[in-house]
């Protein structure tokens, strides 16, 4: 009897040996540090690679992903991360979102807030549910900084300063409550007007395009219209230099012609008048359609004439 | 050894393993214990993790969280002072700081739950119904940006300066459930407001009064633009003259200066010997006046014609006869 029983003990004995064995052997990934509690007392911090530990619950091992870069999502979630996301909004995620600004207007913003866990120590034992408590410790930090700005400043100028004074907030709350949280970004992402009021929001960026549009193109006519206009003043100014530069140049020649003349006339007055004059006519007679030479002592023609077609022309 | 022998061998080892068990307990980091003897709470708690010993039967560890805890209100529909309805959520964080007091005055968790209710809500509904909105949702006074938009238009109301703000509001209802809760075991690290909105049928009404407000500034804009434009508009307007005149002036001046120069050079010259200058004139207007619509009646008398009448009209025909004026 006691022969076959020996056996059995010790295939006993290789069973616990090899639970003892796999209880005691653990691996901490590249991103985490593991945190081992003997009898519920935090004893050491372990560093990724393989550990041992005493077997059957004596010490166990929580592992805390240190390294990596948290998540939380704020009036949407991603269904699916992809080259492509798509989103997921519901009832919730809007409660999320909906909330009063410094107006006393109404806002839906959505943001993320990525953080890390810098003291898992902290992480594990200073908070119950600490990702919850984390989830409404920034929705409070959030809407805090949102109620203190107007809802313009919320959807234009404002979102910078509002990310930063909320991470700020956020943190400040992290320390308070020690929960070994570093906040590392706060993001806005979606900042609408409520659906309902959209349509009078869109409006006013219309009107804004519109007062552009037209304070452009009121510009853009007096763009067209003053050079024009002063090229046309300088081509007046031109022409009229022009001209008096042609009066003062005729008025030269004219003069010097009429000096000329006049230095050889003085040497011969009497002949050159009747030359001139003899010549003037010659030219002139045959350029007149009717030509009638009378006598004067011939009285009587004249008459005959209709005067006023009768040009008389008297040297 | 007897088969009876084994049997007692077995009951003792089995009242030896549950007796280790019954004295030995654990306290993890997240957990305080609180030992009871016969039911009757023995000294301050145990709040150093670890192995720990009792006295097997008698006594009992009663385990209570150490960390900070949770507490979520409920959305809590309070009507503030200036009357408008909304919708608060708050949440605070809390721990069990006398585990003794904790453990008698509410024994446990839920009873603390149902307590921190009571306390934190009515705390909040009273702090909240005793402040206009604006307090509870803005935190400083600071002046809002100015945008494109014209925010001079915006509702007065708004536009109020706040006396505490939603800070301070927060660390009211902290103070005046922080003044309750000790007497539980119970301390505060925070409330918070997590959610303020307005409740259903007074959204409508904010959504109309927004729209209302965007209307008006739009408005402004388009007017604003027009005005703007016209401004513009007038300017060229009034460059365009300036332009023109300007023109105008400088070429009558300019004209001017050369009418003026040819004229007195023409003077001078002329001046020289005025009766040659008259003849010549008066011959180049014949040039100008005789074409062939123009009838010439001549006489005989005039000079170019007194040939006609005698050779010796004027005396010696062989001399050309000067017209004298």
């Amino acid at each position: 009897m006691r022969g076959s029983r020996r056996p059995l003990i010790l295939v006993g004995l290789v069973i616990v040996g090899l639970v003892a064995l796999y209880s005691s052997y653990y691996q901490v990934e590249p991103d985490e540090v593991g945190l081992v509690t003997r009898f519920g007392r935090f004893v050491r911090t372990c560093n990724p690679g393989p550990h041992a530990k005493f077997p059957f619950g004596i010490e166990r091992v929580q592992k805390v992903p240190v390294q990596r870069q948290l998540k939380q999502e704020f009036g949407f979630r991603t269904a699916r991360a992809d080259i492509q996301s798509s989103f997921h909004k519901d009832e919730k995620t809007e409660a999320e979102s909906v909330m009063l600004t410094g107006d006393l207007n109404v806002a839906t913003v959505e943001w993320i807030v990525q953080y890390k866990i810098s003291d898992p120590y902290k992480y594990l034992f200073r908070m119950r549910d600490v990702e919850e408590t984390f989830r409404l410790m920034t929705e409070a930090s959030m809407r805090t900084v949102v109620g203190d700005h107007s809802v313009t400043e919320l959807l234009t100028v404002g979102r910078e300063a509002i990310a930063s004074k909320a991470k700020e907030l956020l943190s400040h709350l992290c320390k308070l409550y020690d929960n070994g949280i570093s906040v590392q970004q706060l993001i806005l992402q979606d900042v609408d007007p409520p659906e309902a009021v959209r349509p009078s929001f869109n409006a006013v960026n219309q009107a804004i395009q519109e007062r552009e549009r037209a304070i452009n193109e009121a510009w853009a006519e007096y763009n067209q219209e003053i050079p024009r206009a002063r090229g046309l003043a300088e081509q007046k100014i031109q022409a009229a230099e022009g001209y008096a530069i042609d009066r003062v140049n005729r008025a030269k020649g004219d003069a010097q012609r009429f000096n000329a003349l006049e230095e050889q006339y003085r040497k011969a007055p009497e002949v050159t008048r009747t030359r001139i004059y003899l010549e003037t006519l010659a030219a002139v007679l045959p350029a007149a359609g009717k030509k009638l030479i009378f006598d004067e002592k011939a009285k009587g023609i004249l008459p005959m004439f209709p005067l006023g077609q009768v040009q008389e022309v008297k040297p | 050894m007897s088969g009876r022998s084994k049997v007692v061998l077995a009951a003792f080892a089995v009242l030896g393993l549950v007796t280790i068990t019954s004295s030995l307990y654990t306290v993890s980091e997240t957990e305080q214990v609180i030992i009871t003897q016969f039911g009757e709470p023995m000294g301050q708690a145990i709040t150093q993790a670890g192995l720990h010993l009792k006295i097997p039967f008698a006594q009992e560890a009663n385990v209570f969280d150490k960390r900070w805890l949770e507490w979520n209100g409920n959305a809590n529909q309070v009507p503030t002072r200036d009357k408008k309805y909304i919708g608060v959520e708050t949440y605070a964080r809390w721990r069990i700081a006398n585990p003794l007091l904790f453990f008698q005055r509410l024994r446990d968790e839920r009873g603390a739950q149902s307590r921190l209710d009571d306390i934190i809500d009515g705390e909040t509904r009273n702090v909240i119904a005793s402040h206009d909105l604006i307090e509870a949702v803005r935190t400083t006074n600071r002046a809002f940006e100015k945008g494109e938009e014209a925010e001079d238009i915006m509702e007065a109301e708004s536009m109020r300066q706040i006396e505490l703000g939603r800070d301070k509001i927060t660390r009211l209802i902290l103070e005046r459930v922080s003044n309750v809760v000790p007497d539980y075991g119970i301390e505060l690290v925070d409330v918070q407001i997590q959610r303020i909105n307005y409740i259903e049928s007074v959204q409508a009404k904010v959504f109309d009064r927004m729209i209302s407000e965007r209307k008006r500034i739009a408005d402004r804009h388009r007017s604003e633009g027009q005005g703007k434009s016209a401004e513009v508009r007038g300017k060229k307007e009034r460059e365009l003259k300036v332009i023109e005149s300007e023109a105008y002036r400088k070429t009558q001046e300019i004209m001017g200066r050369g009418d003026a120069e040819a004229t007195s050079i023409y003077a001078d010259a002329y001046n020289r010997n005025r009766e040659l200058y008259r003849f010549l004139k008066t011959m180049e207007t014949y040039h100008s006046t005789i074409d062939k619509e123009s009838w010439l009646v001549l006489s005989t008398s005039t000079d170019v014609f007194r040939y006609l009448q005698s050779q010796n009209a004027a005396g010696n025909p062989g001399k050309a006869v000067i017209p004298s004026r």
